[in-house]
């Protein structure tokens, strides 16, 4: 580690800085971060692909290995895009590029960003660098504990159902999940196309709004994109005048943590004490219904998007007698568990006579889901709860009950159903693991919710660096 | 017991658009193999569809020629199904929410206009293109599949009508029409032997009079119109048979081979495939304004269907359609407008002008109308080469009119007299009544004349020299 660098305690915006003032050199930086990958991704296994020359002199940067880079292998996790370099980037990676970011490497994510562990991917779990025999969640861990661990200063992660938040408050990030359109997805391996979202991780919200801005805005290859409002980069300040509303069925799921909700509770009261207005609110139907409809919804988006992976035209080929047999041996030998059963999930949903019943009917359940949040931005400017019922799992823990694992997801899923931005930030510690609070807001309330996290990051105070690590 | 038919058409048709579909790839042949392609047509992984504008509007306003209701919001779906020419394994096409839906194209015939239900006009992409690689080369007994992505994510309209058709004949003319209409509005080539127009046909016979809907079988890749009206005329003619012999009709389909006309189709069960369709999640509804689409419909001229009628007034409906399915109605109204008889302007278009393959729209029609003006004056040849003129810049009537044919039999007897005399044996057979042997002299003069003198005087001297 360069001694003029802590990369456990740098934020990006501090390395920017060192960069503008000639303080760090580029190279320096990137060594930097490159001596803390050696030292410690053996542990973590948080990089699946490292690049060994920098490419921009800027701050470095971190990619969950959906994000396809030129040049750079991208693997979505998977064995079936093992050898897979793309010829294009994807337009993130381009917008990094342009702004001058080197991208130190691709991170672990469960195969196809389905899982809540990273325990999916075919190149191993990865580590929470809080407790290396837990998960850092899923399925953006790489990303995740990467950045926790000062790896990288920051990263992209992709928020399905909750891939960008649920790693960022198992592993004490800060991880944005923005509303749906503002963020191209053009080069994203695709999952579910209608929940995908890119997302940063960081280790404050500064940094998350600032990488926002990088990524964010309207993108002609990217025909559900729109026009973003300016982001404004936070000053932590009071919260006077703004309404929090707090859903009772996510902040009074079963099963939470009393340490969880203990954590919760107090960046609640820092809230009240900055000037907010809180009050007890419902989500009935977005918490009862958002995962069955997500997991058919997402399933059956996937079962499409993942049938290009037949062997023809790029990643891996398992020959057979004819194209079928060789289509089959390539999925066969290409795809883990969890893709197969989200495929098949999917295809059930998507089954003539089963169409209307299932996919049908989860489409217009997401309608009125949308319409539930809708009603309480009315009341409210920002909803609050646990990102998770519980803290970081141990490994192994739930990779033999998928509805278990499922569960993980319980309180991400509804509002991103309902497409709307929402951010995971630390809100203290459980049993010396951390707590994640979700803040949720309505569409394109991005700056809102960076305004509310600056000021309740001030005020908790929570130390990112991993206990183990300090 | 008399039949009726019973046909139904899916139209496919490529649009000639600059780019495809969903990427800016150039549209079109020429490249070679894999040369027009990207991440999109590709499909690789996280490439997004990006729909072309002016696929759109070229789709919005074949709708509108065809009579169709133009939705206020239409929907791209995803078609799933495994191939190796559809690299997403999905196509993107529409599904229940089409661009453009309940038309009705009139289709001018002899026996009257008959009225044929467009049931939906929507686009979608083409798919790639596979080459099977065996010695037949056809699907059968190929050892290898080699695949040419330049044609995948090509704009595809696809039209398909109501089973109206009664007739091989009427679904030849519903097709020819369509084809024209297809043209003239610029969306396409539609160049069968090319495959930017292709079509799936339908039959099934009834009783005469019943209402009943038979087992249908589908009838695919006739590369010609008339190929088509044979293959659906020997379809009728085998339900027929095989109704009146007590059998019954099995749904299948019988693929042409469109290399070889004369062998016969090969036959396949018709799986019934679940495509699972869903709304494509890649892309927003497809919304046209209203005043988009009034725009559009005021770039829609009078159709080929309308100017068929109304030429048929003038002259026989068989002339009219022969001009309007050809492309060549406009050219004639210019020609009629410079003074041309209707019928002559008609027959010169379809027998001398059709034949050269030049484009109709490119020609001047003033010089144009002075060369036929002069079609008796001139020699054949002279005709046949001005026609073949027209579209040249530097066309010129009088470039092909200088030579007049001769008739004049003062300079016409010598060369008869000549050819008589070198050709004795041939006389004197025609002296004995092998009249037949007329044609062969009249040809010796024109040959000897350069093909300029009037073989109509020619004729009538040869008969009075040899004693007629």
């Amino acid at each position: 580690m360069s001694a003029s660098i802590d990369t456990r305690r740098l934020t990006a915006e501090e390395a920017r800085g060192l960069l503008d003032r000639g303080e760090v050199s580029p190279r320096e930086l990137w060594d930097a971060y490159r001596a803390a990958i050696d030292g410690s991704n053996d542990e973590l296994n948080a990089f699946l692909t490292l690049v060994d020359e920098p490419e921009g002199g800027g701050v470095p940067i971190a990619l969950k290995d959906v994000i396809s880079t030129r040049g750079i292998r991208t693997t979505a996790g998977s064995k079936i895009l093992d050898n897979y370099v793309p010829v294009f980037d994807s337009t993130v990676a381009a917008h990094c590029k342009a702004a001058g970011m080197p991208v130190l490497g691709k991170t672990n994510t469960d195969e196809f960003a389905m899982g809540s562990s990273t325990e999916n991917s075919a190149y191993g779990p990865s580590h929470n660098p809080w407790d290396l025999s837990r998960v850092p969640g899923g399925s953006g861990g790489g990303s995740a504990a990467a950045v926790a661990a000062g790896l990288a200063p920051w990263a992209l992660g992709s928020d399905t159902g909750g891939s960008v938040k649920l790693p960022a408050a198992f592993c004490g990030g800060v991880g944005l999940r923005p509303t749906y359109g503002t963020v191209s997805r053009y080069g994203i391996v695709a999952f579910a196309s209608s929940l995908d979202q890119v997302g940063p991780v960081t280790r404050n919200v500064r940094d998350n709004a600032i990488l926002y801005g990088i990524i964010s805005g309207r993108d002609e290859n990217d025909s559900t994109t729109v026009d973003v409002p300016p982001v404004v980069v936070p000053v932590p300040g009071n919260l006077k005048g703004i309404r929090v509303g707090l859903p009772r069925q996510l902040n009074e799921v079963e099963g939470i943590e009393p340490g969880v909700k203990a954590a919760v509770a107090a960046a609640i009261a820092h809230a009240g004490a900055l000037g907010a207005e809180i009050e007890s609110c419902d989500l009935p139907l977005s918490v009862e219904y958002g995962m069955p409809c997500y997991y058919l919804i997402a399933p059956a988006e996937a079962s499409a998007n993942l049938a290009r992976y037949d062997g023809v035209r790029y990643g891996l080929r398992s020959p057979g007698d004819d194209f079928r047999e060789m289509v089959m041996n390539t999925r066969h030998d290409g795809l883990g568990d969890e893709p197969k059963r989200r495929i098949m999930l999917g295809t059930y949903a998507l089954s003539s006579g089963y169409y209307d019943a299932y996919y049908g009917t989860a489409q217009k359940v997401r309608t009125v889901i949308k319409r539930e949040h809708d009603a309480l931005f009315e009341r409210f400017d920002v909803l609050v709860s646990p990102t998770c019922a519980t803290t970081a799992f141990p490994i192994g823990a739930r990779s033999q009950d998928p509805l278990a694992m499922y569960l993980t997801d319980l309180l991400t899923i509804p509002s991103n159903m309902a497409g709307l931005p929402s951010l995971s930030i630390p809100c203290g510690l459980s049993d010396g693991l951390p707590v994640g609070l979700q803040l949720i807001g309505p569409q394109f309330a991005e700056n809102t919710l960076f305004r509310v996290a600056a000021a309740l990051e001030e005020k908790i105070g929570f130390d990112p660096v991993p206990v183990r690590l300090r | 017991m008399r039949w009726e038919p019973i046909i139904g058409l899916e139209v496919h048709v490529q649009l000639k658009t600059r780019t495809k579909m969903f990427c800016r790839c150039e549209n079109g042949f020429g490249g070679g193999p894999n040369t027009q392609t990207c991440p999109v047509c590709l499909a690789f992984p996280g490439a997004l569809p990006v729909p072309n504008r002016r696929a759109i509007e070229e789709t919005i306003k074949l709708g509108i020629a065809l009579g169709c209701e133009i939705a206020p919001r239409a929907v791209f779906h995803r078609k799933n199904y495994f191939y190796p020419d559809n690299p997403k394994a999905y196509q993107i096409s529409q599904y229940d929410e089409p661009l453009c839906a309940h038309g009705r194209l009139a289709v001018p015939t002899p026996g009257g206009e008959i009225s044929v239900g467009i049931v939906r006009a929507h686009l979608e992409e083409d798919a790639a293109k596979n080459v099977h690689v065996a010695a037949s080369g056809r699907i059968h007994g190929a050892t290898a599949t080699l695949v040419d992505f330049n044609r995948c994510g090509t704009p595809l309209l696809e039209i398909v009508t109501e089973p109206d058709l009664h007739s091989a004949d009427d679904a030849k003319r519903f097709l020819q029409l369509l084809r024209q209409t297809v043209v003239e509005l610029g969306l396409s080539d539609a160049e069968l032997e090319k495959g930017s127009m292709r079509f799936d046909v339908n039959v099934s016979v009834r009783p005469e009079g019943s209402n009943e809907l038979r087992t249908r079988t589908e009838l695919k890749n006739m590369n010609s119109f008339n190929f088509a009206a044979r293959g659906i005329e020997k379809e009728i003619e085998r339900q027929i048979k095989i109704y009146e012999s007590g059998g019954t009709v099995e749904q299948e389909t019988l693929h042409f081979d469109p290399g070889n006309e004369d062998s016969p189709p090969l036959r396949s069960k018709e799986e019934a495939q679940d495509y699972r369709y869903f709304p494509e999640p890649d892309l927003v509804p497809i919304e046209p304004p209203f005043e988009l689409v009034e725009e559009l419909r005021a770039q829609v001229g009078e159709l080929p269907s309308e100017r068929i009628e109304r030429i048929a007034e003038t002259l026989s409906f068989y002339d009219a359609d022969v001009l309007v399915t050809g492309g060549l109605d406009r050219l004639w109204s210019l020609l009629v407008a410079e003074g041309i008889d209707t019928k002559e302007a008609a027959n010169v278009l379809a027998n001398d002008f059709a034949a050269t393959g030049s484009d109709p729209d490119r020609v001047n029609a003033v010089e144009f109308a002075k060369l036929i003006r002069q079609r008796h004056r001139i020699p054949r040849s002279s005709f046949a080469l001005g026609v073949a003129s027209t579209t040249s810049e530097s066309f010129a009537a009088a470039d092909y009119t200088r030579e007049a044919i001769v008739s004049d039999t003062a300079e016409l007897d010598p060369v008869i007299d000549e050819v008589i005399a070198a050709n004795p044996a041939q006389a004197e057979q025609y002296r004995g009544g092998k009249e037949g042997l007329l044609g062969f002299f009249v040809g010796q003069v024109m040959k000897a004349t350069g093909g300029k003198a009037d073989p109509r005087v020619v004729s009538g001297r040869v008969r009075e020299k040899l004693g007629g």
